[in-house]
């Protein structure tokens, strides 16, 4: 197996996942999208663990998923709390900060 | 070796189709049902690359977490379950160039840095041994922070989503 097969892999899923973030106005499908980009990394991450033959890259891997979590739940949580406050989770419509 | 290239190239396919998918569907609870196919496609990707404790850890984090999570979310956000046709951008196509130009600079990259180096054939799986070895020993602090990040986003999303 090529080093860069598993590399192409994961830059086809984080460009999918930009296009995501970019492309869409829902809030939870755009937390979906950042869950792409951070799986392509875990990808990237553990390529390079094999190919150097070390550990360090499955430990961080193992923090990104956790750190991933985390950032799932505080981000449904916002959501959920814009919706109650707002009856919408399009992001367009979250325009008070703007000048 | 053959055998896994041929699942790696099955897989690598589902996956990109998939995740095509969960960008581009009009259905929330569908885009989380094609999100579990590429975080199951990503664990059996790290079976292939030798990291077995990860690839599980994926399945129970991800695919048993945080994919309710979504379903919750949706759930709860939503009035009706079914196709919408307000969850893109009117400058959606925008993302398409970008996302291409993105490719391009790193596929170019990643040809000259790796050309057509093989990954050693003779690795052996990384043991949950070694791993814990790991983070026990040298990433222990590392560890602690992401403990107490842990614990601030649990009281986080319960101060965020409750009603007072």
């Amino acid at each position: 197996m090529f080093v860069n097969q598993f590399l192409f892999l994961a830059a086809i899923l984080f460009c999918i996942g930009v296009y995501g973030v970019i492309a869409r106005k829902n809030a939870v499908l755009m937390l979906m999208a950042i869950e792409l980009i951070l799986n392509s990394v875990n990808i990237n991450l553990l390529t390079f663990a094999l190919r150097n033959g070390s550990t360090d890259g499955h430990v961080f891997a193992l923090y990104i998923i956790a750190v991933a979590a985390a950032e799932v739940g505080v981000g449904l949580g916002l959501v959920l709390l814009v919706y109650r406050n707002k009856k919408t989770i399009s992001l367009d419509d979250l325009s008070e900060m703007r000048g | 070796m053959i055998a896994q290239n041929i699942g790696f190239w099955i897989i690598a396919i589902v996956m990109i189709v998939a995740a095509l998918r969960v960008v581009t569907t009009n259905n929330v609870v569908h885009a989380a049902l094609w999100l579990v196919v590429v975080l199951a496609g990503a664990a059996a990707q790290y079976i292939l690359l030798a990291a077995e404790f990860v690839a599980v850890t994926q399945v129970l984090v991800y695919i048993g977490a945080v994919m309710v999570l979504f379903l919750f979310g949706t759930m709860l956000t939503r009035a009706r379950i079914g196709t919408e046709s307000d969850l893109n951008n009117s400058y959606k196509k925008l993302g398409i160039p970008v996302g291409l130009v993105m490719f391009v600079a790193m596929g170019l990259a990643l040809i000259s840095s790796f050309g057509d180096e093989k990954l050693p054939q003779t690795a052996t799986v990384v043991s949950t041994q070694e791993i814990s070895d790991q983070i026990f020993g040298p990433y222990l602090l590392p560890f602690w922070a992401l403990s107490v990040v842990l614990l601030a986003a649990v009281v986080g999303a319960i101060v965020l989503a409750r009603k007072d």
